[in-house]
């Protein structure tokens, strides 16, 4: 019962965390929100014998993407979302356009809905199959990592490295050689 | 034991949130945290679907998207960083130069 009880607290902390990182004109209180968000995620993760990647959701992505993030809030000192006059006149703002819009975000919400409905096996408790230790331990992930996936694992060594190449080059100001 | 479906329900309604905020919003740094919590809201169901299955593919999905998340975080803040030099402001509406 305990089980269930914190899977809806954490899933409830997940989804209204996230409709308010949307919600907020501040982008930083978003980047704060968000946190919280990955926060309950990571939990959930570890409800689903997966604690490597919820130690590896903490760390990475709350503690190193999230603050980069942060840095850049801070750095381009640009708090509130501008509210300019071509904003307002946006082609986006018509009534027109914005009925459609609101129809096809209905579309997509029923379309999930429908997927989640008509999907058989969803009342499958998860995790009846399989044993936890076996799949939850890092002996185990890290076995397949490195002789299944070990191609897509030096190639997203690669892909660090570029990424790192263009993060610094795009942000280096023009005119030093 | 929580069925399949609960997962798979967050992980859409969170999918759902990250979309509107993409659409919603009129500032670079949220479209590209909206665009993270589209990216861990997939991480949700590929966690799930591992477990039912009983295989560690999933988790090592998960370890490929984050990888994936923060290279295109690095880049996407780069070039926000780069497009807030040259016109003082994060609304992707006033980078209009290439339209048509």
């Amino acid at each position: 019962m305990s089980e269930t009880l914190v899977f809806y607290l954490l899933s409830g902390l997940a989804i209204v965390a996230s409709a308010l990182v949307i919600g907020q004109r501040n982008p930083m209180y978003s980047v704060l929100l968000i946190i919280a968000s990955f926060g309950a995620l990571a939990g959930l993760y570890i409800q689903l014998d997966a604690p490597f990647v919820a130690v590896a959701q903490i760390i990475i992505y709350a503690g190193a993407i999230m603050v980069l993030f942060l840095f850049v809030v801070m750095l381009l000192n640009a708090p509130q979302e501008d509210a300019a006059d071509w904003d307002r006149t946006h082609p986006l703002r018509r009534p027109a356009m914005a009925r459609v819009g609101s129809l096809l975000a209905l579309l997509l919400v029923v379309q999930l809905a429908w997927a989640l409905i008509s999907a058989s096996g969803m009342d499958a408790p998860v995790g009846a199959g399989g044993a936890a230790a076996e799949i939850g331990s890092v002996r185990a992930l890290g076995r397949v990592l490195f002789t299944d996936y070990v191609f897509a694992f030096e190639a997203t060594s690669v892909l660090i490295l570029v990424a790192m190449i263009g993060a610094v080059v795009l942000a280096r100001r023009e005119g030093e050689s | 034991m929580i069925p399949l479906g609960h997962y798979l329900f967050v992980s859409a309604v969170l999918f759902a949130i990250g979309t509107a905020g993409v659409f919603m919003r009129r500032n670079l740094i949220t479209i590209l945290l909206s665009i993270e919590i589209m990216l861990n809201a997939v991480n949700l169901s590929f966690v799930a679907f591992g477990r039912q299955l009983g295989t560690v593919d999933g988790q090592i999905i998960v370890f490929f998207v984050m990888t994936v998340a923060a290279a295109e975080a690095a880049v996407g803040l780069a070039i926000v960083i780069a497009l807030f030099r040259h016109r003082e402001s994060l609304n992707p509406d006033a980078f209009t130069s290439l339209k048509w």
